[in-house]
């Protein structure tokens, strides 16, 4: 009696300050997770001759210099400013940048999709001879990493003359994507029941209209599920760009204008700053707007080839 | 998307209607459906290919273009086989749906792989046949050997460690935390999972860059250095160490994925479970040791081969910090390098091929995992 007594608010002493540190442990890698990101913001909006000669935590412990300026942006994306009109040598064109990405991205992402829901319908709800040997071959391209068709694809967009089209990387991003996008639909398309559509199949509806009418809008959250990392996935990549869309900045997109300005304006480091902020806004509104159908295209996203 | 054959089918055809409904005018329109639409399709994409107009217009009309395309393939193939015979419907029904997806995948994954491989035994241009020179090249270069070092050592074994362990930590201990804090370290900790290897290599250069001692620093680390009193340091320039530098970018993008898969699955352990365990007097190293690790074992494996699925196949960090430079080479940039700079098929194809098979098993250990984590969940 006297021994549980004496034990239990040992025992919950203990606890608390073991709570606390784990309080304190959690602010301070969150604190160290997020400082990078920070000094990017905080760089981006510093004037060029601040960026340059002095660190950019000078504004938190010597805040009466600090100076803030939207001009990084402005270059960036185009707008003239009086001490640097906008010429062929000082054009940044992010905003040029931005738009091919979202023509990238935009089809990159709802073409497979569409795609592969067909596919997945057919593969769970029709019966045709050599439908388990194809589907096994569709899973199977998962292991295969896209580097293994750039040799063989950029030779035959050179002779269809796709190399440098939009319609070429739609078509990449689409073959790299389909295996995951087949194998998630699939698992969720033959898992609605049967006697959804079984009255449908009675009067006389086809299989398109089934697919169309009932299959797409039932698959909304798993279609919506990918769609998020897909898209990601295209706004996001650097090789697939590079190889095939090519280096004219008219079909540039922004990974690939932000590795140039590495290169071309490797001192320049106040464009660098707005350039890569200007690139991530997207995604970081997509994570956190639509952060709940994020975790379960996280976990499908495991497995992309 | 509207289907079009409730059209046709409605009642009392009359005028080009009953003209429709006869086996030649459907024959005719078979034929002259198809061939508007890609002629239409193909014209778009001449335009859209040499236009000048706005960039913002040819966007909008590149996407609707391409998204209502695919579209309009579907139904037309559809329309055209709802014209045959029952019997030929049933039979090409399903290449319809599955056709399309079949035909792209052979096209760039299926065919590529025998082809990189046949292109592996050809030169630079893919004319003479050199047998296994590509591979010589690929297991005795200097910039391969130090890929393999670098891929293996650094990145994978490195990389992968930190991510899941940080990871792992950060999920057990976000565990015990009041739900409204748990959400927002983990949204902060998992945002830079959002960012591109560019961005964050832009981001880490703020962290990275050198300056002489005695000059102001830009670079937060050895702005940190030198308030200490040491030396600044050139991080990406010190051989060996700079890939460990790289590896930690990784990592700071990486963690989150880990930390949110694992922390889910810390969430779906039995509480009375670990009830059980403290009430039987265990500590809360005890606790993590014999119950949370087992039973999220299967969830470490997935995340862990899924990183190192990642590390093998890295590219854009590397490209974007140093282009591969001061010994920092990896395997998936030799193969840009081979491919754009040396314009050498043949030894880009090697390493392709070489990729596949170092990716081969860790793959197939990762969806075998992956699967039974998909019939558990359902």
């Amino acid at each position: 009696m006297t021994s549980t007594t004496l034990a239990a608010p040992r025992h919950r002493r203990r606890f608390r300050i073991g709570h606390v540190m784990v309080y304190v442990v959690m602010i301070l890698i969150t604190v160290l997770w997020i400082t990078p990101t920070v000094g990017l913001l905080v760089s981006s909006f510093r004037p060029a001759d601040d960026v340059k000669t002095s660190g950019w935590w000078t504004v938190v412990t010597n805040p009466e210099n600090a100076r803030f300026t939207l001009n990084n942006y402005r270059i960036v994306l185009g707008i003239p400013l009086p001490d640097r009109p906008v010429t062929s040598g000082t054009r940044v064109g992010m905003e040029v940048a931005l738009i091919n990405t979202l023509t990238v991205a935009l089809p990159a992402t709802i073409i497979p999709i569409l795609i592969a829901a067909f596919a997945a319908y057919g593969f769970a709800w029709i019966d045709f001879p050599g439908r388990r040997p194809l589907f096994i071959l569709v899973v199977a391209m998962l292991v295969v990493p896209l580097q293994i068709s750039l040799v063989p694809i950029l030779r035959d967009y050179v002779a269809l003359g796709l190399g440098g089209t939009y319609l070429g990387v739609w078509l990449a991003h689409t073959g790299f994507g389909l295996p995951l996008a087949v194998y998630l639909l699939y698992n969720y398309i033959s898992t609605i029941p049967r006697d959804i559509f079984e009255s449908a199949f009675l009067d006389g509806a086809t299989h398109f209209t089934i697919f169309t009418r009932l299959i797409l809008p039932l698959s909304m959250p798993a279609l919506a599920s990918f769609a998020i990392f897909q898209f990601l996935w295209t706004w996001n990549d650097l090789l697939v760009a590079l190889v095939f869309l090519g280096a004219e900045p008219r079909v540039q997109v922004v990974t690939q204008r932000l590795l140039s300005l590495l290169g071309q304006f490797g001192q320049e480091w106040h464009l660098l700053t707005a350039g890569a902020f200007i690139s991530m806004i997207v995604p970081l509104i997509v994570f956190f707007s639509l952060q709940r159908f994020f975790v379960r295209g996280l976990m499908a996203g495991s497995v992309k080839g | 998307m509207r289907p079009t054959r409730e059209i046709s089918r409605s009642p009392e055809p009359s005028g080009i209607g009953a003209f429709l409904s006869t086996t030649l005018g459907r024959l005719l329109v078979s034929l002259f459906v198809p061939a508007i639409t890609f002629l239409v399709l193909y014209q778009v994409f001449i335009f859209l290919r040499d236009t000048q107009i706005p960039q913002w217009i040819t966007a909008i009309i590149a996407i609707l273009w391409g998204v209502g395309g695919v579209l309009a393939l579907f139904t037309l193939s559809n329309y055209l086989i709802e014209q045959l015979g029952p019997t030929w419907r049933r039979r090409l029904i399903p290449f319809v749906f599955v056709g399309p997806a079949l035909a792209i995948l052979t096209w760039y994954l299926v065919l590529p792989t025998i082809r990189s491989f046949i292109a592996s035994l050809y030169d630079a241009r893919g004319i003479n046949f050199v047998g296994l020179d590509n591979y010589i090249y690929a297991f005795t270069s200097q910039e391969m050997l130090q890929s393999y070092r670098n891929n293996f050592l650094f990145w994978m074994i490195f990389g992968t460690g930190m991510s899941v362990g940080f990871g792992l930590l950060i999920a057990v201990l976000v565990d015990r935390t009041h739900p409204v804090f748990e959400t927002i370290c983990k949204a902060l900790i998992f945002m830079p999972m959002v960012i591109s290897g560019v961005g964050a290599s832009v981001i880490w250069k703020f962290i990275y860059e050198y300056r002489p001692t005695g000059s102001t620093q830009i670079g937060l680390l050895n702005g940190i250095v030198t308030a200490l009193g040491f030396e600044s340091q050139g991080w990406l320039l010190m051989q060996p160490w700079n890939n460990l530098f790289l590896v930690i970018i990784m990592v700071w993008l990486q963690t989150g994925y880990s930390m949110v898969i694992l922390s889910a699955a810390i969430k779906g352990i039995p509480s009375d479970l670990l009830e059980a365990g403290r009430i039987d007097g265990a500590n809360e190293f005890q606790i993590f040791r014999s119950i949370i690790l087992p039973s999220i074992q299967g969830t470490l494996i997935t995340v862990t081969t899924t990183i190192i699925l990642f590390t093998l196949k890295i590219f854009d960090i590397v490209q974007s910090m140093t282009g591969g430079n001061f010994g920092t080479q990896v395997i998936a940039n030799v193969q840009f390098v081979q491919l754009f700079r040396q314009v050498h098929n043949g030894r880009a194809a090697a390493i392709a091929i070489i990729l596949l098979l170092a990716v081969l098993p860790v793959m197939y250990y990762n969806l075998r995992q992956f699967n039974k984590q998909t019939e558990a969940f359902r």
